[in-house]
């Protein structure tokens, strides 16, 4: 079958992740639809590990480590820099994971994206901070088990893609794992626009939300189809639903496989559905109405 | 070309005149007008640097590691609660290599809310691994932004350009602007082997374990002391071309002196007024000035005092449960000297009271008639 995924690879085989790992994919398939000519800014995230230990590095584009709070402040100095010097067609990619991007970062790349700066964030969402080991942070969904709600977590995950909105960026997606095309064809565009470009990529975590490693590609594609997370693209305003499945599989089949929701009774669960369910809705309204 | 500037705005000058490429800017009172003066330079085409006017002094300092990284020279400013939010940020540069250079201009920390000249904000960061210059006029801080940016390029250490809020930031003072064509001689394009480069793909600030970590530390420490003898050679050359002498030390009188008075930033003036008039009335007064500070310059001021001396040194700073930072540093500096001077640490002007030069001298005849005990700090609270 003939892909139009690239066929260049900018991860090595040599990262550092655990087995299962969602974000070694979508790094993988990020690579592939921007290129080589990518800096990376990563601040304390799974991929601080992932990258390598000094002075290893599992990626063949050049790597910045940065502090927690100031991934996106960091790319705008990389980017301001590189432009300094007279390059102005580098991509510069922050890849951060929920907590530095829902909780400790907000502020910095709130700043970046009202201002307009010219880099691509990217939030790989696991939906607590694993590299911690597991604790909640403001993208943990209702009702979720973590080390810091072991009788699970008591409000609804932040609605982090109408935060962005609010702040008129060039261009918003959400990306799968399950969708490589999409997914591909996502970064390749938003290499090609201006100004500030967020994609929230989904990323199933083994440990973390507990279930079976040889189960991550499975719990993204239904995701998608539950209604969890749903694909869609905002581009100067104009929103697009990727994919719209006539009819969308129950909630309870995207949870079951997943540990982390062992405590949610039949009662939260239904509230759970109504809720994913009525964001659906929105979506599909939004839908008709562009 | 002489012009008259405050210190804010010879700071602003001297970032222009470095061609500095990217600079970050976040107000903070003392040292808003930095910002201010670089945004109109580049408005009206004075300053040529891209400013990223970010959203916080955390992010500031961040923006330049990532500038820096890619190659460019940087510059920024802050003050007081700007530079403590810095903190992290601080350590992050100097531990990745990068010659950023700052203007601080010292404030009081809170609480409680206190805007004016004290310095425990740059004090405070002493161990951050920046190198710092403490100055004492307009003049001075021009000049020493300029060496700065030399002094760190070849030491690949940031360096933190200090001034006091308000005395030396907002007073103007007539100040010799050298033109372009000659900084550019002393101070050319920075152009470092090792930068972000798609090119050369390679991880910065990766992951290092405890014996590459005390390695890369002890480098540090080596190149920090080896920034002694840069700063002085540094120091030759900005003489030999813009015919300005700047010491780590500065002594006023001092050689033949039995007490001097030791002191940093712009209340040095009053330091040496205080002399001059202690002087004319019989006594043996000094005084010194502490120019530079990281790295610490223990041997010339080994040098510079003997042990019948006795030393009244002024802090604007308290270090709560131990004494003065000066004092401090200071006393370490002379405890292998036999004999020591006495040496007795005195506090004041904190929160911005007016350093006098009729305090001055009531400290000096304190230190020198042995009223106080050496042991104990003595706090100068009267408002002058």
């Amino acid at each position: 079958m003939k892909t139009s995924i690239p066929q260049e690879e900018l991860l090595r085989s040599g990262h550092q992740a655990c087995q299962g790992c969602a974000s070694t994919v979508a790094m993988r398939y990020a690579l592939k639809g921007l290129g080589r000519r990518t800096i990376i800014v990563v601040p304390a995230c799974c991929w601080t590990v992932i990258s390598g230990a000094a002075p290893n590095s599992s990626l063949d584009v050049p790597l910045l480590h940065a502090p927690f709070a100031s991934a996106a402040a960091t790319a705008c100095g990389v980017k301001a820099g590189l432009q300094a010097r007279g390059d102005e067609e580098t991509t510069v990619m922050v890849w951060a994971g929920d907590g530095s991007t829902y909780d400790i970062g907000l502020q910095s790349w709130s700043g970046a994206a009202e201002r307009g700066e010219d880099m691509l964030y990217v939030c790989y969402d696991n939906e607590a901070y694993m590299n911690t080991g597991v604790q909640r942070s403001g993208a943990t969904p209702m009702g979720v088990w973590t080390m810091t709600t072991p009788d699970g977590n008591r409000r609804p995950k932040k609605d982090l893609d109408a935060l962005l909105e609010a702040h008129h960026i060039s261009y918003a997606a959400t990306a799968s794992i399950a969708y490589p095309e999409d997914f591909v064809r996502k970064f390749a565009k938003a290499r090609a626009i201006k100004g500030f470009r967020f994609i929230r990529v989904f990323s199933p975590c083994p440990p973390g939300w507990k279930y079976d490693p040889d189960k991550t590609v499975d719990l993204a594609r239904l995701a998608v189809l539950t209604g969890v997370f749903p694909l869609y693209e905002i581009e100067a305003g104009a929103f697009r639903l990727n994919l719209a499945p006539a009819k969308l599989k129950p909630l309870a089949e995207y949870l079951a496989p997943q540990g982390r929701y062992k405590g949610l009774d039949p009662e939260a669960l239904a509230r759970e559905q109504g809720s994913v369910t009525e964001r659906w809705q929105r979506l599909l309204a939004r839908k008709a109405a562009s | 070309m002489k012009k008259v500037l405050t210190g804010n705005y010879a700071a602003a000058e001297a970032a222009a005149l470095a061609g500095v490429q990217v600079a970050s800017i976040y107000p903070i009172t003392p040292a808003t007008q930095i910002g201010e003066r670089l945004s109109e330079m580049s408005a009206e085409g004075s300053f040529g640097g891209r400013l990223i006017r970010v959203e916080s002094e955390h992010s500031a300092m961040a923006s330049l590691l990532g500038a820096a990284s890619a190659g460019a020279r940087t510059f920024t400013a802050t003050s007081s609660q700007g530079l403590a939010y810095m903190h992290e940020m601080l350590h992050w540069v100097s531990g990745a290599r990068l010659p950023v250079v700052m203007v601080d201009v010292n404030r009081a920390l809170a609480a409680p809310w206190n805007l004016w000249s004290d310095q425990s904000d740059s004090l405070s960061q002493r161990d951050t691994g920046w190198l710092q210059f403490y100055c004492a006029s307009s003049q001075e801080v021009l000049d020493t932004v300029l060496m700065a940016f030399k002094i760190s390029e070849k030491t690949f250490l940031p360096s933190m350009v200090v001034l006091d809020g308000f005395t030396l930031s907002h007073t103007y003072e007539p100040v010799d602007v050298p033109d372009e064509k000659a900084v550019r001689e002393f101070l050319p394009p920075w152009r470092p082997e090792s930068r972000l480069d798609t090119g050369a793909p390679a991880a910065f600030g990766s992951l290092a374990g405890a014996k590459d970590y005390i390695r890369l530390r002890r480098r540090m420490a080596y190149d920090m002391e080896q920034a002694l003898s840069v700063i002085d050679d540094v120091a030759k050359e900005f003489e030999r071309l813009f015919g300005r002498r700047y010491e780590p030390l500065a002594p006023y009188r001092a050689w033949d002196a039995d007490t001097v008075l030791v002191i940093a930033g712009a209340a040095a003036g009053a330091a040496e007024a205080a002399v001059d008039e202690l002087r004319r009335d019989g006594h043996r007064a000094g005084s010194l000035r502490l120019r530079v500070f990281r790295p610490f310059p223990a041997d010339a001021l080994r040098r510079m005092l003997h042990g019948g001396m006795r030393l009244a040194v002024v802090d604007r700073s308290f270090s709560q449960g131990s004494e003065g930072t000066f004092s401090q540093e200071i006393k370490a500096a002379l405890y292998s000297s036999s004999p020591k001077p006495v040496t007795t640490g005195f506090v004041a002007g904190l929160g911005g009271g007016d350093i006098t030069v009729d305090l001055l001298k009531e400290i000096w005849a304190e230190a020198h008639n042995g009223t106080v005990n050496p042991a104990e700090t003595v706090w100068m609270e009267d408002a002058r």
